[in-house]
């Protein structure tokens, strides 16, 4: 009884609880919290896929799959390989880390989103790359 | 207070109808205060057990309806209000709606003999103790018909346990207090109040009234089947216990019914032991009306000492709980009788 | 079709109860078929099946890289060891020099997760025996090691923080100062637990001479981890096999003779000093150096048997490997440590009350993923 007494009268210091909803705002995830795969655009909407298909490979669930087209680049004029969709299906996603593992380019990277629940389970299936981004000049796998 | 209250009232009723109509018309108005004040009452120990609880283990607790959460079970019962009240199948139908009523109802009797402050008792009955007693084992019907009647055998050994709980440990509660009536002399309660003007029963008995009280208090939170003696309802054994299949306002009834038994062990042993509405050393003697603040304080004070228990102790086993009663209890108990009668003959108690 | 055939069978005063799948006691959804005469058990018939993820079948597909996170979902409260069980395991069959800055990193971050199961343990264990309370006391501490975890694995449960040759990241810079301070923190609550639980009458009389298990009956039943060592089986895979970094530190074999339930228990409490003396020991000396080296992308076994047997915190979990050469392996077996604690709970559970069935359950630590896989 005396340990249970002690943390009673300590009770509005020691208190534990998250306030989660309110404390929205103050609460920080750790940086390498993994809470979802991003892709990071620079400001020209420029990204560093180069749609070489290793996380697609690497992935345990088929959780990646990489729509990609041969276009010519723009910068070199030869001909590459260029992604048009890069669909990540978050419903199926482990969080094992592999793909950012595996990544040549540092491509994709962990979000520290958390708040993943949605009504509809088609928002789930998103596509990372944003309309109309082009690969980052000079990456190269 | 209120007893001038429900004078004038009679005088009143009985001026626009027939003595006996106003007298039923009376009883029925009491008792409708009576079940309006305890309900919410009940629900306040409810959100106190919580918030209690929820400090000794290092949590916030309830604190969104309402300042601090005080209205958060008035919405839980609105909520158990509105919702379905299932049943099993092959229930024996007639006794399963029956044992809500029987737990809450005699429970909510109890009440109405508890000297809240001097006037302010609906029923001061001349063999008062006995009569509570008497009314307090008749709950554990109730949990034996729920728990049969639920075709469940999990509520079925829930129920079992209860009844064999509750008859073995309302001996210890007879026999405390018992104890106390070799002081008192009298088992109506307030003369048992009486004669706490010359000092607290606790004091005046000194150690056997020190025994009595903790054997009162041991005895007490068996009965209301609240943690360590939680045999009943046994959450890690048997899911829920004699209430598994109940569901909505029936549960809430049997919830409910926990909590202002666990009062009303706690008011028995304030007018028992503690003095009642008698303020310590007689400080506010001439504000008679401050007796309900001493009596409350009193009361929730053995009520948080329940709840200490409860979130600090391990459930004891089944056949623990018994060798506790019959071979420790019981025993302690006789033996503290004959104490306190050889202490009373002497004239040995304490005297303020 | 046994189950019809013992119902008829009964003795009038005999009866049947389900315990679980939906029971609090059962931790998971195992399933008790319970043959009670009044509140005496007679036998105890535990029924798997209901969590049956096939998780050995999926490792025949993945790569080797990919087997490692499958592991996290089988004990998820001691993932981290099962990562490394699956690592080592591949490690040894490609012979990979493994840096000493791995060894160590992997014992400590193993043995926090050892102290982080026992601490849930701890708090369930007060729960199934009726004290609420310890519930929150032990995840209290238990959440100060998932958030070292978090900032250094990137997540609290299923860390998936080892690849085969080393580490996914290195440890997080506020890492040591973390541990330092949990362990200062921790070394003032155990003696708390001890107040509150240990101490307590009424938790001693519960557990003290319930639920026995003799040393004999432990070894052919195949106990391992704080079960086996309660009976006096010295079986610490940590002492007897050291891997990783466990070989440079000192540390005592818990063991108790009783074999009872409160020798189980007790067994544990001194398990977390344990692994905090290791952790210290460990924590002002990590080597520096790589945290990780470089392996093909594609992990191809050479053709052979491989097995590795690790400790984690209900047991021994074995990893059996056999390769055909291929990507893949050909079949992958673990060897579980709650399914053979489970399998012994008839054996001891019978004769007991409920209440003794419980708290005896509570000691064995039961995962179930862990048992279902």
């Amino acid at each position: 009884m005396s340990v249970t007494g002690k943390y009673f009268l300590n009770s509005r210091k020691g208190a534990i609880t998250q306030q989660y909803p309110d404390n929205r705002d103050t609460l920080k995830m750790f940086e390498r919290f993994r809470g979802e795969v991003i892709m990071p655009h620079d400001e020209n909407n420029e990204h560093a896929c180069t749609g070489c298909q290793k996380c697609e490979i690497a992935c345990p669930n088929g959780t990646i799959e990489i729509i990609w087209d041969r276009g010519i680049d723009e910068y070199s004029g030869k001909k590459k390989k260029k992604i048009d969709k890069f669909v990540y299906h978050l419903s199926l996603c482990t969080m094992c880390g592999l793909c950012i593992d595996v990544c040549p380019t540092d491509a994709i990277e962990w979000g520290q989103n958390f708040e993943n629940s949605v009504y509809d389970r088609t928002k789930l299936t998103r596509v990372l790359n944003k309309p109309g981004s082009k690969l980052r000049p000079g990456i190269e796998d | 207070m209120v007893l001038n209250i429900s004078n004038s009232l009679r005088e009143w009723l009985s001026t626009m109808m027939p003595e006996t109509t106003a007298h039923i018309l009376e009883m029925v108005i009491i008792a409708l205060i009576y079940l309006g004040i305890f309900s919410i009452a009940g629900l306040f120990l409810v959100l106190m057990e919580r918030r209690v609880a929820a400090w000794f283990q290092l949590r916030i607790g309830p604190n969104r309806v309402g300042y601090q959460g005080l209205l958060q079970t008035i919405a839980d019962a609105l909520k158990l209000v509105s919702k379905e009240l299932t049943g099993t199948e092959r229930a024996d139908k007639f006794l399963y709606n029956l044992a809500p009523y029987f737990v809450i109802i005699s429970s909510l009797m109890a009440l109405g003999l508890i000297p809240f402050t001097e006037n302010f008792q609906a029923f001061d009955i001349n063999i008062g103790i006995f009569f509570l007693i008497a009314i307090s084992s008749i709950g554990v019907i109730g949990i034996l018909l729920g728990g049969w009647a639920s075709n469940n055998k999990y509520s079925l050994i829930g129920a079992m346990r209860s009844g064999v709980q509750t008859i073995s440990y309302e001996l210890s509660v007879g026999l405390s207090l018992l104890t106390m009536i070799v002081l008192t002399g009298s088992l109506q309660l307030s003369e048992i109040v009486e004669v706490q003007k010359n000092g607290w029963l606790i004091v005046q008995g000194h150690i056997p009234a020190i025994i009595a009280f903790m054997i009162f208090i041991i005895a007490g939170t068996a009965e209301t089947n609240r943690a360590p003696f939680d045999m009943v309802e046994a959450e890690s054994e048997l899911g829920a216990g004699f209430h598994t299949e109940y569901s909505g306002m029936k549960f809430a009834y049997f919830f409910l019914a926990e909590f202002i038994n666990m009062f009303i062990i706690a008011a028995i042993a304030t007018t028992v032991f503690f003095g009642a509405w008698l303020s310590p050393f007689g400080i506010t003697e001439s504000l008679p009306w401050l007796g309900i603040f001493w009596f409350l304080l009193k009361t929730l004070a053995l009520v948080f000492l329940m709840m200490w228990f409860r979130w600090t102790f391990p459930r004891l086993r089944v056949d623990q709980l018994l060798t506790l009663e019959w071979k420790y209890l019981l025993p302690i108990n006789l033996v503290n009788i004959v104490i306190m009668a050889w202490v009373v003959w002497q004239n040995l108690t304490i005297q303020i | 079709m046994q189950e019809s055939t013992t119902i008829n069978n009964f003795k009038s005063e005999e009866y049947f109860i389900n315990m679980g799948p939906q029971h609090p006691a059962t931790h998971g959804v195992l399933r008790l078929l319970l043959t009670i005469d009044g509140e005496i058990i007679k036998r105890v018939e535990p029924d798997l099946g209901y969590i049956h993820r096939s998780i050995e079948k999926m490792c025949e597909r993945d790569s080797y890289q990919q087997i490692v996170h499958l592991t996290d979902r089988m004990d998820y409260l001691s993932s981290h060891i099962n990562n490394e069980a699956v690592c080592l395991t591949v490690e040894k069959a490609l012979e990979l020099e493994i840096p000493d800055r791995v060894k160590v990193i992997r014992t400590i971050i193993g043995e926090l997760t050892r102290i982080a199961s026992h601490c849930l343990w701890w708090g369930v264990m007060g729960m199934d025996v009726g004290a609420l309370t310890t519930y929150f006391y032990g995840f209290r501490d238990r959440e100060m090691i998932n958030d070292i975890f978090e900032e250094t694995c990137g997540a609290r449960l299923t860390m998936n923080y080892n690849v085969p040759g080393g580490l996914m990241w290195d440890i997080h810079p506020n890492f040591v100062n973390r541990v330092k301070t949990f362990i200062a923190h921790f070394k003032t609550k155990i003696p708390e637990f001890d107040r509150l639980l240990t101490e307590n009458i009424i938790f001693q009389k519960r557990t003290k001479g319930v639920g026995i298990l003799s040393k004999e009956d432990a070894i052919s039943f195949g106990a391992s981890g704080p079960v086996g060592r309660a009976s006096g089986y010295s079986c610490d895979v940590r002492k007897y096999h050291p891997y990783s970094a466990l070989d440079r530190v000192t540390f005592n074999e818990s063991l108790q003779t009783e074999g009872d339930t409160f020798a189980r228990y007790k067994v544990r409490i001194q398990e977390m000093w344990e692994s905090l003396s290791i952790v210290e020991q460990l924590i002002d000396n990590i080597p520096e150096g790589e945290h990780r080296i470089a392996t093909n992308a594609v992990i191809k076994l050479p053709k052979g048997e491989y097995y590795q047997k690790v400790e984690t915190a209900r047991g021994e979990l074995g990893v059996y490997i056999v390769s055909t050469g291929t990507k893949n392996p050909y079949r992958l077996k673990f060897r579980s440590p709650g399914f053979s604690n489970l399998s012994l709970l008839n054996h001891i559970a019978v004769g007991g009350k409920i209440g003794d069935l419980v708290a005896t359950m509570a000691t064995l630590d039961l995962v179930i993923p862990d048992i279902d896989r």
